[in-house]
């Protein structure tokens, strides 16, 4: 076989990263790298060159409203970008403010709608500071497996129809508490409410990433077996956590996302 | 009981405090709550009744070192020879708080005259403790020591700038004349010395041998008010550092500040400045973080009427609160050095204290999950485990979450954990000292309530005995 590659960008790194979320690229690069897949990663500041074309897995973690505030500007620029990317099929991950960032609006704590990317067809919004925040561990069925991870936002995500989700909670809150549905997918886009960090210990999510990656680049997504019972360990772990610790989820205080 | 004078509801009060005090003992159980929670039943104003019978109230708050600051404040107090109340257990909340004051009190209600109170207060309890202890005639100036503020438990306090808005809320609550000691080298405080109740007191690291590595993850970039950049020209860890913004807003010079700092075995010194006046201090703590407690313990101490003798003398008396730097001596002749970590920035802390050149050590690191550690365990992603690498010798882990925490040291590159996991942090920390050699020494990280475990099980043995009986904290 000959040796593939994959370029990671990573969204405004330094302002959506309250919740370990870089832990994302670390398992994409862990994970390709005991494969002999080389990874380049590239962080995207406000401003920042980004080039689509170039990019096989693009993502983006959480912040705090004042952080969506600050960023709102540019990532509306490259909106038309975005959704360009997603029609061509290559692999986004957006996790919490960046999930609601992604969809075509969030209303934040104070009332006022920041514009978002479009990349899912989905709304947020902040039901404001009277109401409590989603927070607690999380675990939802994707595909025949499961996906756990931690919850923490203030504002509620509503699919709009035809919005396939991520997937389908067991136990936490989700996209909103109310009809079940977790996150959002469309083509090889994907958003969620879930941090932990995600991907290191959602090896088999972690994989399907990399592998409609490469297979979007080189028409190969086959990926060798690797040792992964550390991870395997921390989902079985998060997963017990989630259905018999705090599987409830609860709400807890707190200003904005 | 609600028809009862005052002063025979409050005595009532601490009467059936004590009593539950004694009942917790008896039974060995924790529950440092119950005594608070049962006083106040009987009488709401219970903890500023008491408070009422202070001489001096200080309250410590912060993300980081709010024990260890506590504990220098009221060793400072007593080498001035001061008669001092501390909640030493770590009991931070309300009910922590009056029954520390229950404790200390008469059945009476009585307090001996000229009694100061050193009292740790939990970040997101502030408001409300400052509102019941504060609010009453304490015959000098309260002083509220504000000695950090860095993202923790997410899930329990909220956003970072949710804190910060407690903290101003409660500014504008405590009475005239408050003093406030705040940490100039931490943008994020400026916010509260811009409307304060009182004189301000300020408190920094005027220059350090290491700055912070670039790498470290920073919970504050820019000024909430004006969403301008801080900017550093000298960072020592987390976002404390000699910062500015564009427009002009810049560390204000601190009155209390340390320079020519350097680390000794296990001691820190450094030159210790009072307006102007300077003092060597040879503290018996390690790394920048202690440094920091130092000053916010010595600028509280200084607004106290406190002489600059006092404070070095107290300084350098200072012993580490237990799970923090703490040494213990276990009767096999291994040792365990315990240092608290719980959040991204406290954690990188104890990990620096570590980083010697040269120093290898057997780790071992408890993480759990409970609601006093934070639920969300995802901030060890954002610490910085790679820099233990060249250090650890072995490695072992524990807690509710060891297998996540075992994922994140692999992809640090430390090495392999010992199998077989133990979640119990007690298992784990027997099986992990078993792994150590005779005469060695076993680094313990850990959360909050895993500490906790370590210490309920370190009093049943001998060593450990001795600390329990010497500082006769509940459980």
């Amino acid at each position: 076989m000959t040796a593939r590659s994959l370029r990671v960008s990573v969204l405004y790194p330094d302002l959506l990263n309250i919740y370990g979320d870089r832990g994302n690229a670390m398992a994409v690069a862990r994970r390709c790298g005991l494969r002999g897949i080389d990874v380049e990663i590239e962080h995207v500041g406000i401003g920042g060159a980004w080039n689509p074309d170039e990019t096989d897995v693009l993502l983006a973690g959480g912040g705090q409203d004042r952080e969506q505030r600050r960023i709102e500007e540019d990532l509306a620029a490259r909106a038309d970008d975005l959704r360009a990317y997603r029609d061509d099929d290559r692999v986004a991950l957006a996790v919490c403010g960046g999930y609601q960032l992604f969809g075509l609006q969030y209303r934040g704590i104070d009332g006022a709608v920041l514009r978002g990317a479009g990349v899912f067809d989905a709304v947020s919004a902040h039901p404001g500071p009277r109401t409590p925040r989603c927070v607690g561990n999380v675990a939802a069925l994707w595909e025949g497996d499961t996906l756990v991870g931690f919850e923490n936002h203030g504002g509620r995500t509503y699919l709009n129809e035809g919005q396939e989700p991520l997937a389908d909670v067991v136990a936490g809150f989700g996209n909103n508490g109310g009809d079940g549905s977790e996150g959002a997918r469309s083509r090889n886009c994907f958003g969620t409410y879930l941090h932990g960090a995600l991907l290191p210990k959602n090896p088999r999510f972690c994989d399907r990433l990399i592998s409609l990656a490469l297979e979007r680049r080189y028409g190969d997504g086959t990926l060798d077996p690797i040792d992964d019972a550390g991870a395997r360990r921390a989902h079985a772990e998060a997963l017990h956590v989630a259905l018999h610790g705090n599987g409830e989820g609860r709400f807890g205080p707190g200003q904005g996302a | 009981m609600t028809r009862a004078p005052p002063a025979a509801r409050l005595a009532a009060a601490v009467i059936a405090g004590k009593a539950a005090r004694a009942a917790v003992r008896l039974l060995g159980t924790g529950g440092t709550a119950l005594p608070g929670l049962v006083a106040e039943r009987i009488d709401p104003a219970a903890a500023a009744g008491l408070a009422r019978r202070l001489e001096r109230i200080a309250l410590i708050t912060g993300t980081n070192g709010k024990t260890t600051t506590s504990a220098m404040l009221a060793r400072i107090l007593r080498a001035d020879g001061r008669d001092v109340l501390h909640n030493q257990a770590g009991s931070n909340l309300m009910r922590g708080v009056l029954g520390a004051m229950i404790d200390a009190a008469a059945p009476s209600g009585a307090l001996p005259p000229g009694r100061a109170a050193v009292l740790e207060t939990d970040e997101a309890a502030l408001p409300s403790v400052a509102r019941a202890v504060l609010g009453g005639n304490a015959a000098r100036p309260p002083v509220l020591v504000f000695a950090n503020l860095m993202r923790d438990q997410l899930d329990r306090y909220g956003e970072i700038d949710a804190v910060a808005l407690r903290w101003q809320q409660a500014l504008a609550d405590v009475p005239a004349g408050t003093i406030v000691a705040i940490n100039a080298d931490d943008p994020l405080l400026d916010l509260l010395a811009r409307r304060p109740p009182g004189p301000v007191i300020r408190f920094g690291i005027a220059d350090a041998p290491a700055a912070a590595p670039p790498a470290e993850v920073v919970d504050a970039i820019w000024d909430p008010e004006s969403g301008e950049d801080f900017r550093y020209d000298r960072r020592f860890f987390a976002h404390l550092g000699h910062w500015r913004t564009e427009t002009g807003a810049s560390r204000a010079e601190p009155s209390v500040s340390a320079a020519e700092i350097s680390e000794d075995g296990d001691e820190i010194a450094f030159t210790l400045r009072i307006n102007g006046d300077e003092r060597a201090v040879g503290l018996p703590a390690r790394g920048l973080y202690s440094v920091y407690n130092a000053l916010a313990a010595a600028a509280a101490a200084h607004a106290m009427g406190v002489d600059g003798d006092a404070i070095v003398r107290g300084l350098e008396r200072h012993e580490a609160a237990f799970g923090r730097q703490e040494r213990v001596e276990l009767d096999d002749g291994r040792r365990l050095w315990i240092l608290l970590g719980k959040n991204p920035a406290g954690m990188n802390q104890a990990l620096r204290t570590l980083q010697r050149p040269g120093a290898r050590h057997h780790l071992l690191v408890l993480l759990n999950d409970g609601i006093a550690d934070g639920e969300d365990v995802s901030w060890i992603w954002d610490t910085d485990w790679e820099s233990q690498a060249p250090h650890v010798e072995s490695l072992s882990v524990g807690g509710r979450r060891a297998a996540d925490l075992a994922l994140r040291l692999e992809y640090a590159g430390l090495p392999r954990a010992a199998a077989p996991i133990l979640r119990d942090p007690g298992a784990a920390l027997r099986a992990a000292a078993d792994r150590v050699p005779t005469g060695g020494e076993l680094v313990v990280l850990s959360t909050y309530t895993a500490l906790l475990r370590i210490r309920s099980l370190l009093a049943r043995e001998s060593a450990a005995g001795a600390w329990w009986d010497a500082n006769g904290a509940a459980p």
